[in-house]
């Protein structure tokens, strides 16, 4: 019977795992050294905001695995050797493959700060980072001030993660508005505000420049560009992550920033596959990076390799873009391309909508000459994914999706409507008169 | 405002401390006059226990229920047990024990609390109210902006299973012991409510009614709770209006009034089987005697039952009822939020649900069955069983052990729908539709889970919504009361209570949206 090595098991391998699993027979093992079961890693925050427990994190109950023939082994991979087909355990044991799937995910950036490796000093990503910021942040007489370096998506969970406990937190971000290398001016400008309203330090246009440790070699303040000194108790680096392959350096596997692997997931050694965060494409698909970051396309390697190992070879050919995230109190989710400015393709023009008191606003992104409808970013609006991946197959027009908005919408019963405002909005941005057209389920469960 | 949530939490505990206390104080004293009456209403031919009474109670002072009520059931039954022993069945007293010493207790009450009842409601209820607002109220201010609300869910003793959880969890199994098994150390809450039941009915209160009121003002301070912490929630804020509403008119105040107006007490929401005796002999009876509207009442429960429950769940699911209308559903909703994370979701959990609940539909079944078979055919028994023990045992078992003390009291510890998931028939029966002809489901929103879990954690059903979610999949539960709280609390916007065409409905997915695989190729690949 044919062994399927998968290291980690984060999402891209334990989804990997299952569906391996759901196709075969084959042996699997999974081997990590984070936790003993999976979990999802995206609700860390809530387990230290007193959400959730950590157990309720773990999507499959403990005899899952067992009962699925998936074996699970805690232990660390120091080294690959793919001539013998074998990885080596930290613990001197070998384990023998025919099959391996590195999916050992990321781990924070560190950018060679002074101080940067001080006790107190983390980023959010791993199960002993929740240990960590519970040991060196229980509560805000401990922690008197936190200080994050980096505004991106985990930046600022681990502020409202620290603002749950009323810890002090200052928010340093290197770009003049808060993830504007990704958002619109406008989105960027909402979520400033709103980081403002959660009593936040929101400190734009600035860098880390030193970390300073107190006599027990932990963090106890942090010096920027700006030459401020901010005293603090724990510092978050959260600028962005890389992929986590150290590990792989002394083997004949191709590396570049992550394993450099090709559309069926193979890297350069047959048999080796790389999937999730630590994967790096030779090219990248479409306007999509390389690597990848993300929880939906570690899931969706997973998918597709597991049809690869189980003779059914196949690329990874991921759809229309689609994320989400949670900013504080606000939903973001985008569905196609809206690039911000500095990003921005020439041929790409956006129309912008924003309400006038609450904390809600869309953007969509059009092709300027064809009309076509590029992408929409949504933030507190809640939208159909069926609907926007049919629009974006179907090439549709800009004015047709603002016609057909209702049918997108997926508020829970009884909210607001903003349709009408965001229409005549368009209409007199655009000198159309269009109008909104009534909701059809017939519509929505039509196929593309 | 913290300090003023402290005070109110200070004056709560006071009313609370009041009330608690008071059960086991007070004066009662019997008069003859009043004895006899109370001969007179329950048509009492024992001597043995009129002449015990006489000479053991009558116009003696009686400090607490603790001593008058062991004298009336000593009494009680020594009187029984020589008229079986002498075979004299005609003067057996069929009252129980503990109603007679609540029906004594509530005639001879005569000290501070019977006399002063607008005071001690104030101690009591009152200050409860007044605690319980001046607790909840700052949260406008102190929960800060709009939005999901859970901070510390896991990190307080109270609802986390800690010892002030324990504690509330004695407190209702007591209150559900007394109100169901020993009503008369419910005698001196009934006084307290006496004005208001006056006003409503013409009669004074039974215990029934301090729990009707009591029910109603709980819901009442809870749903202001509920509007604060869900006021980014429209479904939310709607929902629970509906249900106060259901609660306060239909259940508390329409059966009241009808009382007055000499009609049969009715709730009309109240559906069988989970209102389990609306075909018991002495219902019906009173139902037929009531002339029009009691006919009415006769076919409206039937039709409730049988047209308008399964066709509202067909259009909306059992949500209808369930967390829009129902009483239960509505103390779960209200009083019982804080508790919602409790309820299990292991596989376990629900392999126990699904052979409880539709035990209990069947248990449900079989006794309305032999009841209706006794009634036409005037027999006692069925296939010499008798009906009345099988009523008996499913009143006791089901209807004051399962629903109250262990549905109620059990919130603490197992989550706030512990009989709406294990134990309502209706809800068995509403589930069966739901799930196989309804047009209401959750939708998941393609692709878009992160598998994060708030929705399983706060499912209060305990159904793992996330299994669901993070396949793709649409949720099509029995028994699932879309109480819309698994898609307030999605980080990720990806669940949505909504009512379609039932084509598409039920969606397995072999992969989820957004990776382009070549499905025909994965078709005929398998």
């Amino acid at each position: 019977m044919e062994h399927v090595l998968i290291i980690g098991n984060g999402i891209s391998g334990i989804t990997l795992a299952r569906h391996v699993r759901k196709l075969s027979d084959k042996q699997i093992t999974v081997i990590s050294s984070e936790t003993d079961y999976f979990f999802s890693r995206t609700a860390l925050m809530y387990v230290y905001m007193g959400h959730m427990k950590f157990e309720h994190t773990q999507p499959y109950e403990n005899w899952f695995w067992k009962k699925n023939r998936i074996h699970l082994v805690k232990g660390f991979v120091q080294k690959v050797h793919t001539s013998d087909k074998k990885v080596e355990l930290s613990n001197g044991t070998f384990v023998a493959y025919d099959k391996l799937v590195i999916a050992t995910g990321s781990k924070p950036n560190k950018f060679g700060w002074p101080g940067q490796d001080l006790k107190a000093v983390q980023g959010l990503y791993s199960k002993q980072d929740l240990d960590n910021l519970e040991k060196y942040a229980p509560n805000n007489k401990q922690c008197k001030r936190a200080v994050i370096v980096g505004g991106g998506l985990i930046g600022i969970e681990m502020a409202e993660m620290l603002r749950s406990r009323k810890i002090p937190v200052t928010f340093l971000v290197r770009e003049t508005s808060f993830w504007n290398g990704v958002l619109p001016a406008g989105e960027s400008q909402m979520i400033n505000e709103h980081i403002a309203e959660h009593h936040i330090d929101l400190r734009l246009n600035t860098n880390l420049k030193e970390i300073l440790a107190d006599e027990n070699g932990q963090a106890k303040a942090v010096v920027t560009d700006k030459g401020d000194t901010i005293p603090c108790n724990v510092v978050g680096l959260t600028a962005g992550v890389t992929p986590n392959v150290d590990f792989l350096k002394d083997s004949s596997i191709e590396i570049g920033r992550g394993v450099k692997v090709n559309r069926f997931l193979e890297t350069n050694i047959s048999d080796v596959y790389a999937i999730g965060d630590c994967a790096e494409q030779h090219e990248a698909i479409g306007n999509r990076r390389p690597i990848e970051a993300v929880w939906y396309t570690g899931r969706m390697m997973g998918e597709t390799l597991a049809q690869t190992l189980c003779g059914n070879p196949m690329e990874y050919n991921p759809g229309h873009w689609f994320n989400s995230a949670k900013f504080l109190d606000i939903e973001y989710q985008t569905y196609g391309w809206v690039f911000s400015e500095r990003n921005k393709k020439d041929y790409e023009e956006h129309f912008h909508w924003r309400h006038a008191k609450e904390n809600i606003c869309i953007t969509v992104a059009y092709h300027k000459d064809t009309k076509k409808f590029l992408g929409i970013n949504t933030f507190g609006v809640r939208m159909r994914h069926a609907i926007f991946d049919r629009w974006l197959t179907e090439e549709r027009d800009v004015d047709y999706v603002m016609q057909h908005l209702k049918d997108a919408n997926f508020d829970p019963e009884f909210y607001s409507h903003y349709e009408k405002q965001i229409i005549s909005k368009y209409n007199s941005v655009m000198h159309t008169s269009l109008s909104v057209k009534k909701k059809s389920w017939k519509r929505i469960f039509s196929k593309a | 405002m913290k300090a003023i949530k402290n005070i109110g939490l200070v004056i709560f505990l006071i009313g609370l401390a009041t009330f608690t206390v008071i059960p086991v104080i007070g004066t009662y004293q019997l008069d003859q006059n009043t004895f006899e009456e109370i001969i007179k209403e329950k048509n009492i031919k024992s001597d043995a226990f009129i002449q015990a009474v006489e000479q053991n109670v009558v116009d003696k002072e009686f400090n607490g229920m603790l001593s008058l009520s062991p004298a009336i059931t000593t009494a009680l039954e020594n009187a029984n047990a020589q008229h079986k022993k002498n075979k004299e069945y005609k003067k057996v007293i069929y009252t129980s024990g503990h109603d007679m010493a609540a029906l004594v207790g509530k005639k001879s009450g005569t000290g501070f609390i019977a006399q002063n009842k607008g005071l001690m409601w104030f101690f009591t209820f009152g200050l409860g109210i007044i605690g319980a607002l001046m607790f909840i109220l700052p949260n406008v201010i102190l929960l800060g902006k709009k939005g999901i609300k859970n901070d510390g869910i896991y990190h307080e003793s109270t609802t986390n299973r800690g010892w002030i959880a324990w504690l509330v969890f004695i407190f209702l199994v007591s209150f559900y012991l007394v109100l169901y098994f020993s009503p008369e150390y419910a005698v001196n809450w009934t006084f307290l409510v006496d004005p208001i039941s006056e006003s409503l009915s013409g009669n004074p209160a039974g215990h029934w009614f301090v729990y009707g009121f009591m029910y109603c003002v709980v819901m009442t301070v809870m749903a202001i709770r509920m509007y604060i912490k869900y006021r980014h929630n429209a479904y939310q804020m709607v929902r629970t209006t509906s249900v106060l509403f259901f609660q306060i008119v239909f259940a508390f105040l329409i059966p009241e009034i009808m009382v007055r107006l000499q009609m049969p007490y009715y709730d009309f929401k109240n559906a069988f089987p989970l209102d389990y005796d609306f075909f018991f002999q002495w219902n019906l009876k009173s139902l037929l005697n009531s002339g029009g509207i009691g006919l009415f009442i006769l076919v409206w429960g039937i039709v409730l039952t049988l047209v308008i429950v399964p066709v509202m769940v067909y259009f909306f699911g059992k949500r209808w009822y369930c967390s829009w209308v129902c009483g239960c559903g509505g103390l779960a909703e209200t009083l019982g939020d804080p508790y919602r994370q409790h309820s299990s979701k292991s596989l376990f959990s629900w392999k126990v649900e699904r052979w409880l609940i539709h035990g209990v539909l069947l248990f449900a079944v079989i006794m309305t069955s032999m009841t209706l078979y006794s009634f036409f055919t005037e027999s006692g028994t069925v296939l010499g069983i008798k009906t009345q023990s099988v009523q008996n045992t499913y009143s006791l078992l089901i209807g004051a052990v399962f629903a109250g003390v262990i549905g109620t009291g059990f919130y603490p510890i197992f989550g706030n729908r512990v009989w709406c998931r294990f134990g309502c028939p209706l809800a068995a029966y509403l589930g069966f539709v739901q799930r196989f002809k309804s047009r209401f489901r959750i939708t998941t929103n393609g692709g878009q889970c992160i598998s994060c879990g708030n929705c399983s954690t706060y499912c209060e059903q305990g159904i793992d919504v996330r299994a669901y979610a993070q396949k793709g999949e649409n949720i099509i539960r029995s028994s699932c009361v879309g109480c819309g709280v698994c898609s307030a609390v999605c980080p990720r916007g990806v669940l949505k209570l909504e009512n379609g065409p039932e084509e598409g409905r039920i969606n397995p997915t072999e992969v989820l949206l957004g990776n382009d695989v070549d499905l025909m190729q994965l078709m005929n690949k398998k």
